[in-house]
């Protein structure tokens, strides 16, 4: 159409020659910048879709590794003369002198019989370092969940420290030259033995999925986190449903068309857009200086991501009240229902299907909700499983977050398992909703 | 208790009248739920009063309490003297040997004790009154049912009017905290100042800078990282919106718009890890190979991740004002010989201008709000240029820095952090409204 200064040039009582070099040559041309403009498109949307392939690739290839780890099976004489005789000591007694004993004496004796030559206290301790300092509490729990252990000889299976798993998985290059690697030759060489023994191992590791967190990657588990995570939805849903549908119903049924519901409008669309940290400094401000509430708690988080998914609640929940058709409404003002009665009775049960995708939904986006969180504390280091709302406890993508900070090159495929994680839950989560939505979506 | 006194007033209300139901003028059920309600609004109320206020009461009470020694007129002292006290109280004679401290600490306990059960009692004794109270209106002619309704739809009304509450609240709560930082710093020197370091002294006898409060670099950062992200996020995002709406079929159209859709639903911390990670790094290589110097934190990494996180905000808005376009205009357009990039690029996009461009201005909004890529991905250090390789920093980054770990809360440098926020709620609620302006406006075009 740019063309049209052009057309009109040529002489109007002669009809356009559409056969013309000229003519042909300037169609041709609009039909090519047609099929660039087509291209354009499906490029844009290739690129998007290639990119979310590369990120979820990507994500995954890091992250199977993370779900195992490197064990290293040694023969541990468990020395009676180091831990005391349960035969002759009291259970007490005995519980007491394990948890005393030093467990890497254990280890260090065991490792004596396979190093015979490993002489001098540097070179000893570099050779226990390949050992996890897990090792210790993993065999002490041993000992005393079977006592009868003590005296024998058993080939146990101890998980490796997080850098010679690094070596065995190949994220860290043995080409390179000593000074430049965190792992050195003579470890390299031990390891080599150890390999042609037959002692390494590969497995899936479980402490991933039911341990709380740790400063060894190789002893960190999302357990905690899950749970965490699991609280601070629990405490959101309680409080943004009910307010959130009670809400919709009152805009969508009750509300008189005034100023002051307009306001409710215009105000709850506007907080569908506020930025998340904002609640976060709002959290802060309300929750923990003016009320006092415990810092790093699941319900100051909880309270915090309601308020974030209240407005996908109540919007999801009025588009679901409003499809309900209005024949219902008059049918059962008709037979003599209130209009409390016609709300609670039909229109809400028939809306329900609606109403529970869209909670899901929002119930989705708290999950993968950090940055508020940041701001209320819910950073901190925590080991220990949370119990209740009230516990210190942090949630999977703050947990994701604390592991991507992590200097350790095993935390790269920590965080990635963890991601992992996150993003089942988060499939399931819609998942749910898209099989409500679709087995109980009625048409009208 | 709600529930017993359900169940009690239900079976009074059928027994009043001798099991004839017929002649209450409500169900029986209805007196049951106006007793439960009775019963159980108080109580909440008073359980939310304890769970509030009991705390503060109760210290108030411990530091009027407290031997001269320890009173100090000064508020930070006695918070220290509090934590004190509640460690004591948590731990027993082994956190302190401080005598007035472990008086203190049993004082507390006794007194905590002490306000639970009353607490409680007083909660039963409410909830059996209410009880009583609905008990003797239990009759026959009694409208219980009108009663309970009423009661139901102030509990509605209230629902909603939260709504309002949080935005007051957010809006109090920034406002309250900015104005206590602008009493201290002076808002022309934040607003135009040019330097951003906010490590003030903790004491007096430190040597550190005074605290600098410039937001200039803070405000470039951030819109530096907002506009690479638009780069990416607008062409992309509408070029999707057209080919998905007026070139794709119906198959290709239902597998891809839930993917793009997806872009959108994974966690931003997700996008944060891949930015610092993978993207960040190749850059960084990239940048070695062709002799470019690239920061490890770019802000070209954060922007170019978050620019893919915004497609499907971009794409899933245009694509809506697209599609509402009357396709009298497009069919006109085609009966005039134009061909379809012509007509999308000439009819339809200038029909559908105003919504795309309240699309970008959402967009835009979740761009400059957006606080996990960026605190993953980009740097710390305030940094006022346009080099997209350089690291800089931005307003949610700093707000993250400056609340993160113990803090205390009449410094400055904590305070900022709510200035910052108030920046970035007003940015965002003026972009919001303006493109909901927008598209509303148009929507009324052509409906």
């Amino acid at each position: 159409m740019t063309d049209r200064s052009k057309i009109t040039t040529v002489n109007s009582s002669v009809p356009t020659d559409w056969k013309s070099d000229a003519m042909q040559a300037r169609i041709g041309r609009r039909y090519r910048r047609e099929r660039i403009f087509r291209s354009l498109g499906l490029a844009a949307v290739v690129i998007s879709v290639l990119f979310l392939v590369f990120l979820l690739g990507n994500i995954v290839k890091n992250g199977a590794y993370g779900f195992m780890q490197t064990s290293v099976s040694l023969d541990v004489t468990f020395n009676a003369d180091l831990l005391g005789d349960p035969s002759v000591l009291s259970a007490e007694e005995f519980t007491e002198k394990v948890r005393k004993t030093n467990m890497l004496r254990l280890i260090q004796a065991s490792m004596r019989d396979l190093f015979p030559d490993v002489k001098g206290r540097r070179d000893t301790r570099a050779l226990l370092r390949l050992v996890s300092t897990g090792a210790r509490a993993q065999l002490r729990d041993m000992i005393l969940a079977n006592p009868s252990l003590v005296g024998n000889t058993e080939r146990v299976e101890l998980l490796t420290s997080d850098d010679i798993d690094q070596v065995i998985k190949g994220n860290i290059d043995i080409t390179l030259a000593e000074a430049n690697r965190k792992v050195k030759d003579k470890e390299l060489s031990w390891l080599k033995t150890l390999q042609d023994d037959d002692r390494i191992s590969l497995d899936f590791h479980s402490q991933f999925l039911t341990g709380g967190d740790s400063r060894e990657p190789e002893l960190a588990g999302v357990w905690g986190a899950i749970v965490g995570s699991a609280l601070t939805l629990m405490v959101t849903l309680v409080t943004a449903f009910p307010i959130g549908l009670f809400a919709a119903v009152y805009l969508e049924e009750f509300a008189p068309k005034n100023r002051f519901t307009d306001i409710i409008e215009i105000n709850i669309n506007n907080l569908a857009a506020v930025p998340s940290i904002v609640f976060g400094l709002l959290g802060l401000a309300v929750f923990l200086s003016v009320m006092g509430m415990p810092r790093s708690a699941p319900i100051v988080g909880g309270l915090t991501l309601a308020l974030l998914t209240l407005p996908t609640v109540i919007i999801a929940s009025r588009a679901s009240i409003a499809a309900v058709p209005p024949s219902i409404r008059d049918a059962a003002r008709g037979l003599g229902a209130s209009p409390m009665q016609v709300v609670f009775h039909h229109v809400i049960p028939l809306a329900m299907p609606g109403i529970m995708t869209g909670t899901i939904i929002g119930m989705a986006r708290a999950l993968g909700e950090s940055a508020p969180l940041l701001m209320i504390g819910m950073v901190a280091f925590i080991v220990d499983i949370p119990g209740s709302i009230n516990d210190a406890a942090t949630v999977l993508p703050v947990q994701i977050y604390l592991w991507a900070d992590s200097p350790e090159r095993a935390f790269v495929e920590k965080t990635s398992a963890a991601i992992m994680v996150l993003l089942f839950f988060l499939i399931a989560m819609n998942g749910v909703a898209i099989w409500l939505r679709q087995k109980f979506e009625q048409k009208w | 208790m709600a529930m017993i006194s359900f169940a009690l007033i239900r079976q009074r209300s059928v027994a009043v009248v001798g099991g004839a139901t017929q002649q209450l003028h409500s169900l029986p059920r209805y007196h049951g739920y106006f007793a439960a309600v009775r019963v159980f609004i108080p109580c909440i109320f008073l359980f939310l009063l304890w769970l509030v206020g009991g705390e503060a009461v109760i210290e108030n009470l411990i530091i009027s309490g407290l031997p001269d020694a320890l009173k100090s007129t000064n508020s930070e002292q006695i918070s220290l003297v509090l934590n004190r006290i509640q460690l004591a109280v948590q731990h027993g004679e082994q956190s302190t040997s401080d005598a007035n401290i472990l008086a203190a600490a049993e004082r507390y306990s006794s007194l905590y004790n002490k306000g639970l059960w009353s607490t409680f009692w007083l909660t039963v004794a409410i909830g059996l009154t209410g009880y009583y109270l609905s008990k003797n209106r239990t009759q026959a002619n009694f409208r219980a049912r009108n009663n309970f309704e009423k009661t139901m739809s102030i509990t509605l009304a209230a629902s909603s009017f939260l709504a309002i509450v949080v935005t007051l609240g957010i809006v109090a709560s920034l406002i309250f905290e900015s104005l206590r930082f602008f009493q201290q710093i002076p808002i022309q020197d934040f607003l135009f100042g040019l330097h951003w370091s906010p490590q003030t002294a903790l004491r007096a006898d430190q040597v550190a800078s005074a605290g600098a409060f410039g937001a200039i670099p803070l405000f470039a950062g951030t819109f530096l990282i907002s506009l690479l992200a638009m780069m990416v996020a607008g062409p992309i995002g509408l070029f999707a919106a057209i080919y998905l709406t007026q070139y794709a079929n119906q198959r290709v159209r239902a597998v891809a718009k839930p993917v793009l859709e997806i872009l959108a639903g994974v966690p931003t911390v997700v996008y944060g890890f891949f930015a610092a990670l993978t993207v960040a790094p190749m850059l960084r290589d990239a940048g070695g190979a062709i002799g470019v110097d690239v920061a490890s934190e770019s802000a070209l990494a954060a922007g170019l991740v978050m620019g893919v996180m915004i497609i499907p905000f971009v794409s899933s808005l245009s694509d809506d004002a697209i599609t509402a376009v009357p396709s009298s205009l497009k069919d006109g357009s085609f009966a005039l010989g134009a061909t379809k990039a012509e007509t999308i690029s000439q009819v339809l996009l200038p029909a559908a201008l105003p919504g795309v461009v309240g699309a970008f201005l959402l967009a835009i909004s979740r761009a400059i709000g957006e606080t996990m890529i960026v605190v993953m991905a980009a740097g710390m250090r305030p940094n006022l240029t346009a080099n997209p390789l350089e690291a800089v920093t931005t307003v949610t980054v700093q707000i993250v820095a400056l609340l993160t770990g113990d803090q205390e809360f009449d410094s400055p440098k904590t305070l900022s952090a709510f200035a910052l926020g108030l920046a970035l709620f007003v940015i965002t609620l003026l972009l919001n409204i303006a493109a909901l302006r927008m598209v509303r406006k148009y929507r009324e075009a052509y409906d």
